[in-house]
């Protein structure tokens, strides 16, 4: 049996969303090894994009910033942060990759703040790229840790927009057609969503974790299908790459 | 509830002040502290180029701290560190917000973060898109851009966005207003004495920030002639009409990282970060490196100097 934590997971499936050809614009730790990953393995005509500038790299080292000199390490173009949101709102980008503090059923997302805005208990960075990626990429996706304090009925803040309240409303408010949430990738299993209703629900599950797991770690009612997938493990390949070309120093395979 | 816009918005405004900006090639080379003491009043709002820890202009950013300027503007597009500093002076009460209190995958800032949970300080949320987006409009000479993000979210309700109907297709839309800054804080890669600035790498968003602010003060690695420049007119990011004031300063994004130069200085990042959870450790941080420094130098010097550059430029080109 191969033995891996889950980081080393979660990044594998990550990667394995982006096929060969396609454009993502990621972030750094996670986001940025599935690309790495992706790059190395199945996907050597990836495109990775950095909202800060960053186009096309050959990604040799992890950055620390989105706009370190990391992220145009042999690029084929840097150039300005409105030129990358601009290709995002054209429809150039496949997907992108985002986390938060809290997600919801729709795949909205709060990383502002908890509690009331205007004196709030935490203050967090905010939106950052995250709401203009989230409108205008075709594809969101979310890789977190699963926790009832994160899935939660209601988020304090809607920082990024999910399917906001289900059904067509991200058209109804004037998102661009047919982009949104995709998957959610997590340490229990792997969620996309409900093609009407565009509520979160199980696709698969990680060898070991169980139908309590999602429920003991979900606040909001998780849509379990009949039949739902069990989680491919990483190739003993995959592994091999992750640990030694993508992320030597365990810097993000090291946080589990 | 939408937010606050804390600039000028009326671009007949701002080109009857742009008309009157002197654009003669005069030598505007000084040092950084005349510089903020010449161009930055408290009150002013501020736009700092770069991208919170890369190509930072942090000679500039000291000095208002030791000059000990109060009640700024701000604009936060990823302001990672740049924000940190600012806020270890309190020296904003109002700030346009896309991405603060963060220092990305080193963790959050404790000292920022009481600022901004406070409750003292006056936010108005932004995406970096509309960020970027807002000081595109204002470098176009328009008032507004209208963008397809934001749309339906907090963000939108507490920024001061919009939404418009596009006259065309009748597609809803947001806007957002142009972004005016009083002054703008620059680090290039090259400037000859009239302002005219190379960057090599990412341009973030300065080329439509020094069009866009009222007074563009440029920290450069080094001082080029104008020769240098007309052989590659291409390679000009700011042009010299943009620029009121010019100081050669290198190794001027230290502790951050320089694009193609140096890589940034985390040893040093971390340290500030930690001694934050501590008051007197933090009054003693800044006091050693910012107010009882007499320039960047001093601070360079301190925390390494010519012997810790080495050491980020080998980091930089991965060797």
């Amino acid at each position: 049996m191969i033995k891996y934590n889950n980081m080393e997971l979660m990044i594998t499936i990550a990667a394995r969303q982006l096929e060969d050809g396609a454009v993502v614009l990621v972030g750094t730790g996670v986001p940025c090894a599935a690309a790495m990953l992706a790059q190395l393995t199945s996907s050597p005509n990836l495109t990775i994009m950095f909202e800060a500038g960053g186009i096309a790299p050959l990604l040799q080292t992890m950055p620390i910033s989105v706009g370190d000199s990391r992220t145009t390490y042999k690029a084929i173009k840097a150039t300005t942060m409105a030129e990358i949101m601009e290709l995002c709102q054209a429809g150039i980008v496949d997907y992108c990759f985002l986390g938060g503090a809290q997600i919801d059923r729709y795949g909205n997302l709060n990383s502002t703040v908890i509690g009331d805005y205007k004196k709030p208990k935490t203050r967090f960075p905010g939106s950052g790229g995250a709401n203009d990626l989230a409108s205008l990429c075709w594809r969101t996706m979310v890789v977190t840790p699963q926790n009832k304090k994160r899935f939660v009925n209601k988020i304090d803040f809607v920082t990024t927009p999910g399917y906001l309240e289900g059904g067509n409303s991200r058209e109804k408010v004037g998102l661009p057609k047919n982009t949104g949430p995709y998957k959610v990738i997590t340490d229990i299993g792997v969620y996309g969503y409900h093609p009407e209703t565009k509520q979160m629900m199980l696709l698969s599950l990680h060898p070991g974790a169980t139908i309590d797991n999602v429920k003991d770690n979900t606040e909001f009612e998780m849509i379990i299908p009949d039949k739902y997938e069990t989680t491919k493990e990483p190739t003993e390949e995959e592994l091999t790459i992750l640990r030694e070309k993508v992320d030597p120093n365990k810097v993000i395979i090291g946080r589990s | 509830m939408p937010g606050d816009i804390f600039t000028e918005i009326d671009n007949d405004v701002m080109r009857a002040f742009f008309r009157n900006k002197k654009k003669r090639l005069v030598d505007k080379t000084t040092t950084a502290a005349e510089a903020v003491r010449k161009y930055l009043k408290d009150g002013d709002y501020l736009a700092i180029g770069g991208f919170g820890g890369v190509r930072i202009p942090t000679a500039l950013i000291h000095e208002v701290l030791r000059q000990h300027r109060k009640d700024l503007g701000f604009s936060g597009h990823v302001s990672t560190f740049d924000c940190q500093m600012l806020a270890a002076g309190s020296c904003f009460d109002r700030c346009d917000a896309a991405y603060v209190v963060g220092l990305e995958a080193r963790g959050l800032s404790r000292a920022s973060r009481k600022l901004f949970e406070s409750g003292n300080l006056k936010v108005t949320e932004w995406s970096n898109g509309a960020l970027a987006w807002r000081f595109k409009a204002a470098a176009m000479g328009l008032s507004y851009l209208p963008i397809r993000s934001m749309l339906g979210t907090d963000t939108f309700k507490y920024s001061a966005a919009k939404i418009i109907e596009c006259p065309f297709t009748g597609k809803k839309m947001g806007a957002v207003p142009a972004l005016y800054p009083d002054v703008a804080f620059i680090h290039v890669h090259r400037a000859d004495v009239y302002g005219n600035c190379q960057i090599d790498g990412i341009i973030v968003a300065d080329d439509d920030i020094a069009k866009a602010s009222k007074a563009v003060i440029i920290t450069t690695e080094k001082i080029v002639s104008n020769d240098d420049i007309r052989k590659e007119p291409n390679r000009t990011i700011i042009p010299f009409w943009c620029v009121d004031a010019v100081v050669e300063v290198p190794y001027g994004s230290y502790p951050g990282n320089m694009p193609g130069l140096y890589y940034s200085d985390e040893a040093h990042i971390a340290e500030w970060l930690a001694s934050e959870s501590d008051e007197a450790k933090f009054k003693e941080f800044l006091d050693r490196n910012i107010y009882s420094c007499k320039d960047f130098d001093e601070y360079l010097k301190k925390n390494g100097g010519t012997k810790k550059m080495e050491e980020l430029k080998k980091l930089e080109h991965l060797k």
